[in-house]
């Protein structure tokens, strides 16, 4: 069972106006039956004075949904439609004495009920949110696969910390932090091979992400997806190292990426002499570091290609 | 003051108690009989003894015609995971796999993660009475499969598949046949060596025995590949010291398991039986799901439409009732159990799964009681539900939420 305050479990058991308010002039209904939640907060405002008289709720949900509108009434009862507009779902947790992380977007199901209730009273239609795009992926903010995916690609997002910040997937029991890194994997792999169509690249920087690969029934495909996964978390490291070789003149691009090598190619400055090996050394612990695994890197001489491809390739790994 | 209650277990597909002999049994391992039955001295070689007693009780619950036919493990997650990847292994020119959409997650996310690795599955799909297409099956077998992994019993629903017919077929086309038995081994008679079953998993503290221990059965002939490797235990098919208090257990549990199929078939179904139809009597839009026809004896699972399973069980907790939901809630998922929605249960109703597992354990006493609290329960909760309204539910377009 989920370890619920003494508060929590006071207000699933006894709830506090889990009612229909009669003759309510403000009606929020949030939530959705699919997803196992759904509310309805009714208020009653008067207009004389803006303050709300009375609110109730009725609520299709856990035990920490029920708790949760029990006390968002409490909270607002008594309040002006002003003040009550300043409750955040945070104040609702406090009140409750915490919830687990899981069951967050109880409360932000009844600030939202909330939020829709007063809009309703002041007449004003709420445009609604972009919803059920895709596989559920964090289960204690409710956020679903296509807004993560929409953010990864509109901020070029490339770490499970940003996608926290920009989306809040992610940011409460951790469990999903697999999923997420797929998500990324899989924007970085679909934008990389737009790319490439774009500019006819054939896939010489990038093998395994820009080519498409054909498994042979005899190979397992495995190993071509993990490089793939594998060569975009290089490239995005690389692309973040670059401007502190750009300051001393110098450059790097990357080759080639199995499990077992990294091929880059240093230019300007970092070429010739002794340089090149402190570089590759100092590259090879950055990236080693930042992958949390150690795979050997090499230079490689300097190839033929266009400027223009790094730059468009680089740009796609920008981490933000 | 609190009313003292006797408190009732009906959560016995989740784990079970420890029978008392199976308890017994185990405790001079912790102290007496310490030894490492691999050792060649007396304190491991009477542990090694004990361990054959164990290992003939458990084949023979299964009817396994060899004790070496018995891997024991640390769980029925380890059992599936080592036979998935074992049958891989000796397969490794074929690429396909096929399950269905409703076992148990040992399963599912192995077979999940195999897909991203390149691996195609066939997902086989159920009716809405939980119910495999054999026609479906037959057209997803080919020479390119390795394996066919089904459950024998759903973990939610107790409904059977027909798990000798589909490993016949499985065979015709070369492919091994993997069962997940968890919910089966204990609850049905099962007479392996009679089936093409290769492998088959199943779990000791599902019948009475501690938690921690696993079997694997093994055909002899069928070739393997172990999952832990670092030892000569279970001869060399699963390495690490064996786990001798909790596979002695397991023996005893296992011997108690088998003298109770009879009390299963005849008793724990009748109890069943009334719980379900005292429910259903007393409380309307409610229904069983999965298929009542054919399922395991000890379990009935209930949809109560239009409200939250979590509320249900929170309250049964108060009145020290135990069962479980495949609502959302429970899991700290927002989504109902992958098992309703592949029966295509209603968002309204799967969300208000209650699973009721008996043991044979469990007394008329306790099932009247549970026919007795339910009805309020229910009641309580459809009183705020914004999808109920005076006793019946509401008109379908009176509440349409915006979404969250």
């Amino acid at each position: 069972m989920w370890d619920y305050s003494e508060t929590v479990k006071d207000h699933f058991f006894n709830p506090r106006n889990a009612k229909a308010v009669e003759d309510a002039n403000g009606i929020g209904d949030i939530g959705s039956i699919s997803c196992g939640d759904a509310l309805r907060l009714t208020l009653k405002v008067n207009e004389e004075t803006d303050i709300i008289e009375d609110a109730g709720f009725q609520t299709f949900g856990c035990g920490s949904a029920i708790a949760s509108s029990s006390a968002l009434t409490e909270l607002i009862i008594g309040k002006t439609v002003a003040e009550a507009e300043k409750v955040t779902n945070q104040q609702i947790v406090d009140y409750l004495g915490g919830l687990p992380p899981e069951k967050m977007h109880c409360s932000v199901m009844g600030q939202e009920a909330l939020e829709a209730a007063i809009a309703n009273y002041k007449g004003i239609e709420l445009a609604e949110d972009d919803h059920e795009e895709g596989k559920l992926i964090c289960r204690c903010f409710a956020v679903d696969e296509g807004k993560i995916s929409r953010a990864v690609q509109k901020h070029a997002l490339t770490t499970i910390d940003e996608v926290i910040n920009y989306t809040k997937a992610g940011g409460a029991c951790t469990s999903c932090h697999e999923k997420i890194e797929r998500v990324i994997d899989d924007v970085m792999v679909s934008t990389a091979a737009k790319k490439s169509a774009c500019s006819g690249h054939t896939g010489q920087v990038l093998p395994g992400s820009t080519e498409p690969q054909k498994a042979t029934p005899k190979e397992a495909t495995a190993p071509t997806q993990v490089e793939s996964t594998l060569s975009q978390n290089v490239l995005a490291i690389l692309t973040n190292l670059r401007p502190f070789l750009q300051a001393d003149g110098g450059d790097v691009s990357l080759v080639s990426v199995t499990e077992h090598l990294i091929t880059v190619s240093l230019s300007g400055a970092c070429t010739g002499c002794m340089m090149t090996d402190i570089t590759i050394g100092w590259l090879q612990d950055q990236i080693s570091e930042k992958l949390g695994m150690a795979i050997p890197v090499v230079n490689q001489d300097p190839i033929s290609y266009e400027p223009q491809e790094l730059k468009e390739l680089s740009h796609l790994a920008h981490a933000g | 003051m609190k009313k003292i209650m006797k408190k009732i277990y009906l959560d016995n597909n989740a784990t079970t108690k420890v029978d008392t002999m199976a308890l017994e049994a185990m405790l001079p391992f912790f102290s007496e009989q310490f030894g490492n039955p691999s050792s060649i001295h007396s304190f491991g070689d009477k542990v090694g003894a004990q361990l054959k007693v164990a290992r003939r009780r458990v084949a023979d619950l299964i009817g396994a015609l060899h004790d070496s036919e018995i891997i024991f493990t640390s769980c029925a997650t380890e059992s599936t995971t080592t036979a998935i990847y074992s049958a891989l292994k000796v397969n490794a020119t074929k690429k396909e796999i096929i399950t269905t959409a409703v076992e148990h997650p040992a399963t599912l996310e192995i077979c999940e993660e195999l897909a991203r690795e390149g691996y195609k599955i066939h997902w086989l799909k159920v009716d809405n009475k939980g119910r495999l297409d054999l026609d479906e099956y037959k057209a997803s077998l080919s020479e390119n499969v390795a394996l066919v992994s089904i459950m024998w019993a759903n973990n939610e629903t107790g409904t059977l598949f027909p798990v000798e017919e589909m490993a016949e077929l499985a065979h015709q086309h070369g492919a091994l046949f993997h069962c997940d038995g968890v919910q089966a081994i204990g609850k049905i008679p099962v007479d392996v060596q009679d089936t093409k079953i290769d492998m088959l998993s199943f779990s000791g503290h599902k019948m009475h025995a501690p938690k921690g221990i696993g079997a694997l059965y093994v055909r002899r002939g069928v070739r393997y590949r172990p999952l832990l490797r670092g030892g000569h235990q279970e001869r060399g098919r699963r390495a690490g010291t064996e786990n001798s208090a909790s596979i002695v257990a397991f023996g005893v549990a296992a011997e108690q398991a088998e003298l109770h199929l009879i009390t299963m078939s005849e008793r724990v179904a009748v109890l069943r039986d009334k719980l379900e139809k005292g429910i259903l009597e007393k409380v309307n839009h409610a229904f069983a799901t999965g298929n009542p026809e054919n399922r395991v004896p000890n379990t009935s699972n209930i949809a109560f439409e239009y409200v939250e399973g979590e509320g249900i069980l929170m309250l049964l907790n108060e009145v020290g009732i135990a069962a479980s939901s495949g609502s959302a809630c429970t899991s700290g998922s927002l989504e109902p159990s992958h098992v309703m929605q592949a029966m295509n249960i209603p968002y309204t109703a799967a969300h208000g799964t209650i699973r009721f597992s008996l043991s044979r354990y469990t007394t008329e006493r306790d099932i009247d009681r549970v026919i007795d609290v339910i009805p309020g329960i229910i009641e309580r909760l459809r009183t705020f539900s914004p999808y109920w309204k005076d006793g019946k539910p509401a008109a379908v377009d009176s509440f349409t939420p915006g979404f969250s």
